[in-house]
């Protein structure tokens, strides 16, 4: 009893939070009601017993995907509000679509029977005794590896492809020159001073790198400037 | 499983599915919420897979929700990383402005 009754709440939150996310005017609150309608799918899960699915729904959707939907709704600056200019044009359609499809669906589901042979060949039955992730985990390292192994390769190009798609070079950024690191020798880097006793190693301007480049060049000599400007104006004084 | 029955999950899942379908039709301009319809369809698939699988005692059922699952996640993410692109180039994610690109 208490079940159904609970199966009732999370189902009605499911669909109530669905509708929320495909007709929200801000695309941010689409998400969170996504967010909302994995928990309770999740939660249906639960009562039928997949126990597993029902927590890898939670990792993957709303500690992945729905994270993924926020980062790039909030990254893009897009103005949502135009882009709802259709909403109205579109609803008729869209509702028919949606209408038809019900009533087959309710066709379907209304003149539906179980095979009584059914339940005789089943591919994989789940062993009494057993907790729903044991023997799922016991069946998809045996039976289904190759179906596991392909998932992980769906995975793999899922996140190159996803990798080489946003990737871009930009132009300030610095690269690593690999030619010239090994050409250099230590003669066009350093230098040997002979320092006389007393004579501070600031005069002779040991601080100051033999090889400069662009960068390092300004900075280092607005340092440098700025120490021995300092340095002279106290021998002056 | 036992106490609810299959009929309810199917209800519920068919119901999850026209909501998808619905979806997309009314944010024909937004990709990104075409997107998160397209969550709720594998979702409502899901979800049947699960009932099902409760229902015959069958485990097959829910290792294919797993692989659903799978290829959902790459599927946003591959779709939110062409989204992201595109936004790069035009400086919209307008649907309609998708068909420039033939040629």
């Amino acid at each position: 009893m208490i079940t159904q009754i609970l199966f009732y709440l999370f189902a009605a939150v499911l669909l109530i939070s669905a509708a929320t996310v495909v007709s929200a005017r801000n695309p941010v609150h689409s998400v969170l009601f996504l967010i909302l309608a994995f928990f309770n799918a999740a939660a249906l899960f639960l009562i039928a017993g997949a126990e597993f699915l029902a927590m890898t729904l939670v990792i993957v959707y709303v500690g992945a995907v729905a994270v993924l939907f926020l980062f790039v709704v909030m990254m893009l600056d897009v103005d949502f509000a135009e882009l709802r200019s259709g909403f109205q044009r579109y609803a008729p359609i869209g509702a028919t679509v949606g209408a038809i499809l019900f009533v087959e669906l309710a066709l379907v589901l209304g003149g539906w029977k179980l095979a009584p042979a059914a339940s005789g060949s089943l591919a994989s039955p789940m062993p009494p005794g057993m907790s729903n992730t044991e023997a799922l985990g016991r069946l998809l390292y045996t039976d289904y590896v190759f179906l596991f192994q392909a998932a992980g390769l769906v995975l793999l190009v899922a996140m190159i492809g996803a990798i080489v798609l946003t990737l871009r070079d930009r132009r300030t950024s610095r690269h690593q020159v690999i030619r010239n690191q090994v050409d250099r020798k230590p003669a066009d880097t350093i230098e040997v001073l002979s320092v006389g006793l007393g004579t501070g190693i600031r005069e002779l301007g040991i601080y100051r790198p033999k090889v400069v480049e662009e960068e390092t060049v300004a900075t280092a000599d607005a340092h440098g400037d700025g120490g021995h400007g300092a340095g002279g104006h106290g021998h002056g004084h | 499983m036992t106490e609810v029955g299959l009929g309810p999950y199917l209800v519920v899942s068919a119901i999850l599915l026209v909501l998808g379908v619905f979806g997309i039709f009314l944010n024909r301009k937004n990709v990104i919420v075409i997107l998160m319809a397209l969550e709720l369809i594998l979702l409502a698939v899901n979800l049947n897979l699960v009932a099902f699988s409760a229902a015959h005692n069958d485990l097959t059922g829910q290792i294919l929700a797993m692989l659903v699952l799978t290829v959902a996640a790459a599927e946003a993410a591959i779709g939110l990383a062409i989204v992201v692109v595109y936004f790069r180039n035009r400086g919209s994610i307008q649907v309609e402005d998708v068909n420039l690109m033939k040629g």
